[in-house]
C-alpha cells in the first residue's frame, strides 16, 4: 500500500511538536479573524499570510491550511449566530442554522457542523492522498501547449459555474491577467507597466490585491448598509447532540462529503455549489420537506459537510496541477511562490515531505477545528457581539500593518488603498472580484506556456488543436461555454442560483 | 440618460474598455515580435484587444437588456476609509507605529453612523499599545514606533 507510506511521511512531517503548534496557531488565529463579521476566508489569509512569511516552508504551509481551516469554520459560526455568510458557500448554513439558533439550538448547530465538516475532512484527505499522485503523473507529461489549455480550461470552468453575468466574469480574469504581468519581463527584462516606478519592478504584490479587493471593499460597502444585527446565542453551550438528532444528521453528513468531494474538484465555486446541492439533495429526500428553513438539522449537517470537503477537495487541482481552482487556492499558490516553491505536479517528487506533510496536516487542522472550536465557543461569541464600529477600524488596521510588513514599505499600502477603490467599484457594478485574482495568479504562467507552445510550433497556432489532450481541453472548455450561452440552460441557471 | 437600460454593465463594459485602451497605449512601444517568437508587447496587446472586445459586448447589450439601476447611499465610507489608509501611510514612516496607528483608527471611525469621539479615542490609544506590543516587538516590524523628533 502506497498511500499508506505516503501518508506516514507525511504524518512523520506534521506530527512534530513545532508543526502541531503551527497548526494550532494558524486555526486559532483563522477562527479569530474569520469569525468577525463580513469578512470571508480571502481576506482573512491575505491579513494573516505575511505572519507566515518568517517561518519554513513547510511549517508556513501547515499555519495557512490552519487559517483556512479555521476561517472557514468561524464563517459557519457567524452564519449560524447573526445570519451573516462570510463567502458563498456558508449563504445555505444559514437558512437552517440561524433558525436552529433562534429556537436555542445554536449550540448543537455549531457542534453538527463541527462534527459535519471533521468527517468531511478525513474522508477528503484520503481522496487527495488517493488521487494527487495519478493525476500529477498525467500533468508532468504535459507540455507548455497542454498547459496552456488546461489554464484556459480551468479559468472558463471556474467562471461558468460562479454565478452572475458570464461576459463581466471573462472580462474580470483578462483583467486579472493583464494585471498579473505588470513587472519585469522574463525574457526580455523589459518593465511593463510600472510607470517607472521601483517598487513595481517585481510585479504588483498579490496580497495587496486580494486585500484592496476583498478586505477593503467589503469594509466599505458593509458601512453604507446600515442594518441591526440579532445574535441569537440561547442554548450555544449546550453541545451536546441528543442520539434521535445524531442519527438525523449522519447519512446527510455522509452523503454532504460525498457531494462535496465530487463537485469541489471542479474550478470555480466547488464549495458553493456542493454546499447548494446537499441542501437540495437533502430536502428532496426528507420524509418532511416543510421542516426545512425552520431549523432542520440535516440542513446544517448536510451542507456544512459538502462544504468542507469541497473547499479540501479544490486542493487537488492547486497541488497536482497548479492550477488554483479557486480565490482561496489563489493564495495559496501565492504563498508558495514566495517560499520559492513553485506549484506543479513536480512538487510530489521535488519536495514529498512538504507535500505529504501538507496532507497530513489537513486532517491534524481539521480535528483542531473540533477539539479547539467547541470548547472554546464562548470567547467566539464574545468577538460577535462586539459591535461593528468598533471593529472594522481594528480589521483595517491590522490590514494596513500585514501590508506594510511584506516588503517593510508604505507603497504597498497605497497600492491596497488603490485596490480598495477598484473593488468598491466592482461591487457598485455587480462584478465578481474572484476571477480577477484567478487570472492575476495564472497571468505570468499562462504567457510563459504560450510563449513556449508557440516556439516550439514555430508560430503554428494549431499546436493547441493538433495536440490531442490540448484539444480535449480546450474542446471542454467551448463545450462549457455553449451550454451556458444556451438560453434554455442559462435560464434554469439563474432559477438555480436564485433559491 | 435614459437610453442606457442596464448602468451596472454599461459603465463595467466602458471600464474594461479604457482598462484595454490604456494597456495598449502604455504597452504601445513594447516589441511585439511574431507569434513565433513573442515579444514582451504580444501577451499584453492581445489581452487589450480581448478586454475592449468584451468591454463593447457589455455595453451595447446594456443598451437593450433591462437592469437595476446603481445605487450610492452614500460616498462618506469610501472616501473616509480610503483617506485614513492613505493617512496611515504618509504617517507611519515619520511619525511611528503608534502616531499613526491613533489617526488611522479615529479617522476611519468616523465614516460609521453611530460613531463617538470617546469610544474611538479610547479605541485607538488600545489598539495603539496594542500594535506597539505584539507588532513593533513581538513580529519585530520595521517601522519606527515614535516620532522622529521623540526617538
Amino acid at each position: 500500500m502506497e498511500i499508506l507510506s505516503h501518508l506516514a511521511l507525511g504524518f512523520s512531517v506534521a506530527v512534530t511538536l513545532q508543526n502541531v503548534l503551527y497548526a494550532f496557531v494558524g486555526v486559532l488565529l483563522g477562527t479569530l479573524i474569520g469569525v468577525l463579521p463580513g469578512i470571508g476566508p480571502v481576506p482573512t489569509i491575505a491579513m494573516l499570510l505575511p505572519i507566515t512569511y518568517a517561518l519554513p516552508p513547510v511549517a508556513a504551509l501547515i499555519m495557512l491550511a490552519g487559517i483556512y481551516y479555521g476561517a472557514q469554520y468561524g464563517g459557519s459560526t457567524t452564519a449560524i449566530l447573526v445570519n451573516l455568510p462570510g463567502e458563498s458557500s456558508a449563504v445555505v448554513t444559514c437558512i437552517d442554522g440561524y433558525q436552529m439558533a433562534r429556537q436555542g439550538r445554536a449550540g448543537k448547530a455549531l457542534a453538527v457542523a463541527a462534527i459535519g465538516s471533521f468527517i468531511a475532512g478525513t474522508f477528503a484527505t484520503m481522496l487527495i492522498a488517493g488521487f494527487a499522485p495519478p493525476l500529477a503523473d498525467v500533468a508532468l507529461k504535459f507540455g507548455p501547449a497542454e498547459y496552456f489549455s488546461l489554464m484556459v480550461l480551468g479559468l472558463i470552468a471556474a467562471v461558468v459555474l460562479a454565478s452572475g453575468s458570464l461576459v463581466k466574469a471573462i472580462g474580470m480574469i483578462v483583467l486579472g491577467l493583464l494585471l498579473g504581468i505588470a513587472g519585469t519581463d522574463v525574457n526580455s527584462g523589459l518593465q511593463r507597466y510600472t510607470f517607472g516606478i521601483a517598487e513595481l519592478s517585481d510585479g504588483i504584490g498579490f496580497v495587496t490585491v486580494a486585500m484592496g479587493l476583498f478586505g477593503f471593499a467589503e469594509i466599505i460597502v458593509n458601512l453604507e448598509h446600515r442594518g441591526k444585527r440579532e445574535i441569537f446565542t440561547k442554548g450555544v453551550s449546550d453541545l451536546m447532540l441528543k442520539w434521535h438528532e445524531f442519527k438525523e444528521a449522519l447519512p446527510a453528513i455522509l452523503r454532504g462529503t460525498g457531494i462535496g468531494s465530487v463537485l469541489g474538484i471542479l474550478p470555480g465555486g466547488g464549495a458553493m455549489l456542493s454546499a447548494f446541492a446537499s441542501y437540495m439533495v437533502e430536502k428532496k429526500l426528507a420524509k418532511d420537506p416543510s421542516r426545512f428553513g425552520k431549523g432542520a438539522i440535516e440542513g446544517v449537517a448536510g451542507p456544512e459537510s459538502a462544504n468542507n470537503a469541497g473547499s479540501q477537495a479544490s486542493f487537488i487541482p492547486m497541488l497536482t496541477l497548479g492550477i488554483p481552482p479557486n480565490a482561496v487556492m489563489a493564495l495559496m499558490v501565492g504563498a508558495m511562490t514566495i517560499h520559492s516553491i513553485q506549484p506543479g505536479p513536480q512538487v510530489m517528487t521535488s519536495n514529498p515531505d512538504l507535500f505529504w506533510g501538507l496532507i497530513a496536516s489537513m486532517w491534524i487542522g481539521n480535528l483542531m477545528l473540533v477539539v479547539l472550536n467547541l470548547p472554546l465557543i464562548g470567547i467566539w461569541v464574545k468577538l460577535l457581539q462586539v459591535p461593528y464600529r468598533l471593529l472594522y477600524p481594528a480589521i483595517l488596521l491590522f490590514c494596513c500593518i500585514g501590508v506594510y510588513s511584506i516588503n517593510n514599505n508604505v507603497f504597498d499600502v497605497f497600492i491596497t488603498a488603490v485596490f480598495g477603490i477598484l473593488g468598491w467599484i466592482f461591487v457598485k457594478l455587480e462584478c465578481e472580484p474572484a476571477p480577477l485574482l484567478l487570472g492575476f495568479i495564472l497571468g505570468p504562467m499562462m504567457e510563459e506556456n504560450l510563449r513556449r507552445a508557440l516556439l516550439l510550433s514555430r508560430g503554428d497556432a494549431t499546436v493547441f488543436v493538433t495536440r490531442p489532450i490540448s484539444a480535449v481541453m480546450l474542446g471542454m472548455a467551448v463545450v462549457m461555454l455553449l451550454i451556458i450561452v444556451a438560453p434554455s440552460i442559462r435560464k434554469k441557471r439563474d432559477e438555480a442560483f436564485h433559491e | 440618460m435614459h437610453f442606457i437600460k442596464n448602468p451596472k454593465d454599461f459603465w463595467a463594459g466602458i471600464l474594461y474598455i479604457a482598462f484595454g485602451i490604456a494597456a495598449i497605449g502604455i504597452a504601445y512601444n513594447y516589441p511585439v515580435g511574431s507569434a513565433g517568437r513573442m515579444g514582451p508587447g504580444y501577451f499584453p496587446r492581445a489581452l487589450g484587444i480581448i478586454l475592449i472586445g468584451l468591454g463593447l459586448i457589455l455595453s451595447l447589450r446594456a443598451l437593450r437588456l433591462r437592469g437595476e439601476p446603481l445605487s450610492f447611499p452614500t460616498f462618506k465610507p469610501i472616501v473616509i476609509i480610503i483617506g485614513a489608509t492613505v493617512l496611515f501611510g504618509l504617517a507611519a514612516p515619520k511619525l511611528g507605529l503608534v502616531v499613526a496607528t491613533i489617526i488611522l483608527v479615529i479617522v476611519s471611525s468616523t465614516a460609521s453612523e453611530e460613531f463617538n469621539w470617546k469610544e474611538a479615542v479610547i479605541a485607538s490609544v488600545g489598539l495603539a499599545v496594542f500594535a506597539w506590543i505584539a507588532f513593533a516587538r513581538g513580529l519585530n516590524l520595521q517601522l519606527p514606533v515614535w516620532p522622529w523628533f521623540m526617538g
